[in-house]
């Protein structure tokens, strides 16, 4: 390329021209926050259309409207989020360029979910401030403002680093950097290959790649089903509340969260499906489920309930199993022992203020070693020793969470994604009978974004391996 | 004591790899030019191995020639022997590689220059450099000799303050006893340059009437005629093999002994040798496993009887050396003709040069070559041959040329010096460039004769046969892409002919090429075109269409990067004005010197945060520019 002379001189306010499409999650993620996923630049109506769906397309509304429908994963057109999108068309925006704002309830799980989606179609996570950054760069922010602008870009982006920093447990690290030296070797072979024809190492065949891609594969997906999943710490240890109609389980979540989200009556068999509340507990992250009592029934609603219940159980990572201490122990109470036996539970005997009628030499028997707990939901008694002994649970480790690596940072689960399509179009290319050094380049790049997860992408450290691998020279 | 010598446009100094391909290319393109050389004897010599071309490096012979280079041409007509490499790979890994009769490619070069209008070939050694207001002006030589000039090319190699280092012997020396140049480096170091010292080194040499090749493996060259020009017609059938041998327990034994006795162990070379270049003692330190080594035995001309050891750099005393030689398998009796020896010599701090290679601190300065850090002849020519070209444009007042990272393996090389730097002797590998894809073998007439003709190094005979070439692989591109193959007998046979499957229905030319087994030979058997294609057409043909997807991915990456190429910086903007870059940064830019935001991007310790507040701030600059002129 010939130096141009004439340097080319940007349109200002010119939306689109300029810039890819990007997306980021523009409010801070918290418990039942709204967070709002902003999409800017000329693809954005676009991405957003092979995801949403509602009434009419994004496409086809009018600018600076609100749009209600879901967002769903177009691979399987599963629902993954209900959603309010709004559409502003350039370039009366933010940034000059065509935005959606896709607002998600908020659910840290669902709204990553989604822009994962956003990601998968096309856009490009932005970098931190890189909105601010447009909006100047597209003229809608006074050159007055230029300093701010990029006080705000440093400032951003070194928060994020942090934070992208602090969330890289040294496990999640560490596994990262075992797959990429399962990659490195290899790819430094493969160069050797190509660089030094004539030197005596063997071969490297697709065979070998191919083994390789799955190893890695099979890693990238481990981790992202942990983003997918939220273990532990993140979504919170699963916990669900079972008992009989009217034994207080929709009192026992509101005591826990401080807040009257279930609907408490005297009517039993109220809560009729599984209620869902995210609570931290001394420490102890818990996504606490209530459910329907469990009772023999004639009513339809209250048996799916019922066995919605049995199926929770079964998923649960801790049971609260509440009893009712004026009441006598039934066949349904002791069915609930059966079906929660074998999970760390602790049982509670709930409405202590009223006379006693169960049989607490039975429930002890039926408990064994496990934490028994008496309340009185409505004076508030007993919640303490409840809180105290879920943390005793946890911190003992009696609660075996099955892997404690996690992935939750959107740069992360981004460039992990990425890593795996990679690995994926090298694959195809083994399949497709392209030759070893072609294959090479979607490994490299594979290679690469893992190592950017963690930080790490210095192309030297290939040739590095390449020379300290090999003896190579004349 | 001082006399004027004479006024040039341009003067070289060194007429190494480098320094010829620069004064050819300064001279063609209507420079007056002057070449200054240690030795006229030397010209072109090739110190080390006889050979030319191999991964990445021949790539760059091949860009060298679609620019209107000579290294391709002369090689093409002094070879005794010439092998495409990596055959059974894909096409961007192709590379061709000759061995070179090292005496006739030196008299061919020469001659080349002595015949060459506009360039005077002169003995001399230039001492000092004529700067003033940090501008160039000339060169004084050892004999007083003031030449004068508006740009000057160094490439002095490994000569500046060159020490030769076998065991424990020590002294002043170019390669292979040459003269070093002692006085320019000191001078260079005054005018405020920081220098770096690196090491190579070679191996013995034996005689090959004491060579019992039965014990060896012979290693001939290619059937088929090859060449790295696209201009070369004549090709040289007659060649010459190498032959392959190994070291083994004995020799290492032998190594292992004598350790104490090698300079690279008692801490006489202070200077960084490259990790690519080990002597033979450093493998066999480093790699104490490895129960062989590979030897091969390169001749080193049709007319002589000098053989090189390749695999065998050392610098452990003589007679280590001579008894090293005899524990390998055909060496028994092998006589010694020259030893192996380790060289330390100057060179300058590459990120100290724009992308054009002109010097920051003087202007109309250019280094290339070995002085800026790099190994091989071929990054050396290849420096050689952009540093001419820039040193003749500036003469003439026009803009520098500048490859890409996207366009060349020169691109890469040049870019990766100057923005990086390197701590070592600089080697090109493949996995240097990210688009190796886009940068092949085969390619490199496609990618550049179009700059090497702008600037009036290549024929229009040549540009013509270059346009035709164009042309016809587009139309037979767009013919197959357009043309359907039938379900015939004919159809049938072909592709079973191949072990291939045949089509059950009509399938579309291009798509059919696509399968990894067919070559256009059967499409071409199956869809015959108007008028038969030459090979090289056919090739790119086959190769545009059979990795369409993956050239298609990566000249999407480089579009993108495009953007931020065009994205121009200051010669010289105060990065410690920006309060937004983080220090790092503003010490890394400060001292490259980035001449876009791309380049910045490339600079090790500046990350994006960094680059989006660099972009910002050339905004703003920019705008209170145009607000200001309104
Ligand atoms: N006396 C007394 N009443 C309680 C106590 N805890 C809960 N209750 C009352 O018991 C009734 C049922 O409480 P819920 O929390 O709705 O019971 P539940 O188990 O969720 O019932 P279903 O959802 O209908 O299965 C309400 O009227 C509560 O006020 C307690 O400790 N003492
Ligand atoms: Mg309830």
């Amino acid at each position: 390329m010939k130096i141009d002379v004439k340097e080319r001189i940007s349109k200002r306010g010119d939306p689109g021209m300029e810039f890819d499409t990007i997306a980021a999650i523009s409010t801070p993620m918290g418990e039942g926050a709204i967070a709002i996923i902003r999409v800017s630049g000329n693809d954005a109506l676009h991405i957003g259309d092979k995801l949403y769906r509602g009434k009419k397309r994004l496409c086809e509304v009018e600018t600076h409207s609100i749009n209600y429908g879901h967002i769903v994963d177009p691979e399987t057109e599963e629902r993954v989020e209900e959603v309010m999108v709004s559409v502003l068309l350039a370039p009366r925006t933010f940034t000059k360029e065509n935005m959606i704002e896709i607002n998600c309830h908020g659910g840290i799980v669902s709204v990553n979910r989604v822009l994962q989606l956003v990601l998968k179609e096309g856009a490009r996570l932005a970098e931190p401030g890189e909105f601010t950054k447009r909006a100047f760069l597209n003229g809608r922010i006074d050159l007055s403002q230029a300093e701010s602008v990029m006080d705000l870009i440093r400032a951003k982006s070194d928060r994020a680093l942090n934070v992208a920093m602090s969330q890289l447990e040294g496990k999640l690290s560490k596994r990262i950097q075992k797959l990429r030296r399962e990659l490195l070797e290899t790819v430094a072979h493969v160069e050797v290959n190509i660089d030094y024809p004539e030197y005596d190492a063997e071969e490297i065949t697709v065979n070998i790649l191919m083994e390789k891609a799955e190893i890695v594969q099979n890693g990238i997906n481990r981790l992202l089903q942990t983003a997918e999943q939220g273990k532990i710490l993140r979504e919170g240890l699963s916990t669900v509340i079972i008992g009989r109609p009217n034994v207080g389980k929709s009192s026992l979540l509101n005591s826990l969260v401080h807040d009257n989200k279930a609907i408490v009556t005297d009517i039993p068999g109220t809560t009729r499906d599984v209620i869902e509340e995210y609570v931290n507990v001394r420490g102890v992250p818990l996504r606490l489920l209530d459910t329907a009592g469990i009772r023999e029934t004639e009513d339809i609603v209250e048996k799916l309930g019922v066995e919605k219940s049995r199926k929770v159980v079964s998923k649960a990572e801790l049971v609260l199993l509440v009893l009712n201490y004026n009441e006598e122990l039934t066949t349904s109470d002791e069915e609930l022992f059966e079906i929660s036996q074998g999970s760390d539970r602790i049982i509670i005997i709930n409405k202590t203020d009223l006379p006693e009628k169960i049989d607490m030499k039975r429930v002890k028997m039926l408990a064994g070693n496990q934490f028994i707990i008496s309340t009185s939901l409505v004076n508030d008694e007993g919640v303490d020793e409840l809180e105290e002994a879920i943390k005793q649970l946890f911190f003992s480790g009696e609660i075996e969470s099955e892997d404690l690596t996690y992935v939750s940072n959107s740069r992360h689960i981004a460039l992990l994604n990425q890593a795996k399509k990679a690995v994926d179009d090298a694959m195809n290319a083994i399949n497709e009978g392209m030759p070893v050094d072609m294959v090479q380049i979607d490994i490299t790049r594979a290679w690469e974004l893992l190592g950017e997860v963690i930080g790490d992408s210095v192309h030297e450290s290939l040739i590095d391996q390449l020379f300290s691998q090999f003896c190579l020279g004349k | 004591m001082s006399f004027h010598g004479g006024d040039f446009d341009v003067i070289v100094i060194g007429a190494g790899h480098a320094g010829v391909e620069a004064g050819l290319a300064s001279a063609r393109m209507g420079a007056n030019t002057l070449m200054l050389t240690l030795n006229l004897d030397a010209v072109a010599y090739m110190p080390c191995n006889p050979s030319v071309g191999g991964p990445a490096k021949g790539i760059v012979v091949r860009e060298i020639d679609a620019l209107g280079g000579e290294m391709a041409k002369n090689i093409d007509k002094t070879h005794i022997q010439m092998r495409m490499l990596n055959t059974g790979k894909g096409p961007a890994v192709r590379a061709l590689r000759a061995q070179a009769d090292k005496f006739l490619y030196q008299h061919e070069m020469k001659k080349t220059i002595e015949e060459t209008d506009n360039l005077l070939l002169r003995q001399g050694m230039v001492e000092r450099l004529i700067v003033e207001n940090n501008e160039i002006r000339g060169v004084v030589t050892q004999t007083g000799a003031e030449y004068y000039s508006k740009a000057v090319v160094i490439t002095t190699g490994t000569y500046l303050r060159g020490k030769v280092i076998i065991g424990d012997l020590a002294y002043e020396s170019g390669p292979n006893n040459q003269q070093p140049s002692v006085n320019l480096s000191y001078h260079l170091q005054e005018l405020g340059f920081e220098m770096v010292r690196f090491k190579t080194g070679t191996p013995p040499r034996v005689n090959s009437q004491t060579i019992d090749y039965t014990k060896t493996e012979i290693q001939p060259g290619d059937d088929i005629p090859r060449a790295f020009s696209y201009e070369t017609t004549k090709f040289i059938t007659d060649q010459l093999p190498c032959w392959l041998t190994y070291t083994n327990e004995e020799t290492h034994q032998l190594i292992n002994n004598n350790l104490d006795r090698s300079p690279m162990y008692s801490g006489m070379i202070e200077g960084t040798g490259p990790r690519y270049c080990p002597s033979i003692e450093d493998k066999i330190v480093r790699f104490n496993d490895k129960p062989r080594h590979q030897i091969f035995l390169e001749p080193e001309g049709r007319n002589t009887q000098e053989v090189y050891v390749q695999g065998l750099s050392t610098s452990l005393p003589e007679d280590v050396q001579h008894k090293i030689l005899r524990t390998v398998p055909g060496l028994e009796n092998v006589r010694m003709m020259r030893a192996g020896y380790a060289i330390e010599y100057d060179s300058i701090v590459p990120t100290q040069l724009w992308p054009s290679l002109e010097t920051k601190k003087i202007s109309g300065l250019f280094t290339a070559g070995q002085i800026n850090g790099t190994s091989g002849y071929e990054e050396a020519a290849g420096q050689g041959m952009m540093a001419g070209i820039n040193a003749a444009r500036k003469v003439q007042g026009k803009e520098a040329i500048i490859l890409n990272r996207s366009e060349a393996y020169i691109g890469v090389l040049i870019d990766d010096l100057i923005t990086k730097g390197t701590n070592e002797p600089y080697r090109l590998l493949t996995s240097r460039a990210e688009y190796r894809l886009l940068l092949r073998h085969d390619n490199a007439d496609l990618r550049l004769t179009e700059i090497g003709h702008d600037i009036g190094l290549i024929s229009l005979e040549r540009y013509e046969n270059f346009i035709n070439k164009k042309a016809l692989i587009d139309e037979e591109i767009q013919r197959l892409k357009q043309t359907m193959i039938k379900v015939t007998e004919e159809s049938k046979t072909v592709l079973e002919s191949i072990g291939s499957t045949p089509i059950k229905e009509a399938i579309n030319a291009a798509l059919l090429l696509k399968r990894p087994e067919v070559t256009y030979e059967q499409v071409e058997k199956l869809t015959p075109p108007d008028k038969r294609l030459d090979s090289e057409v056919a090739e790119q043909v086959e190769i545009q269409i059979k990795y369409e997807g993956y050239i298609a991915k990566q000249l999407e990456q480089v579009e993108k990067l495009k953007k931020m190429e065009t994205k121009k910086i200051p010669e010289n903007l105060d990065y410690n004005a920006i309060t937004g870059l983080a220090t790092e940064a503003k010490q890394k830019l400060t001292k490259v010197r980035p001449l876009s935001v791309a380049q910045a991007s490339r600079v090790s310790g500046v990350n994006p945060a960094d680059v989006s507040v660099l972009l910002v701030y050339l905004e703003q600059g920019r705008l209170k520019r145009t607000e200001n002129t309104k």
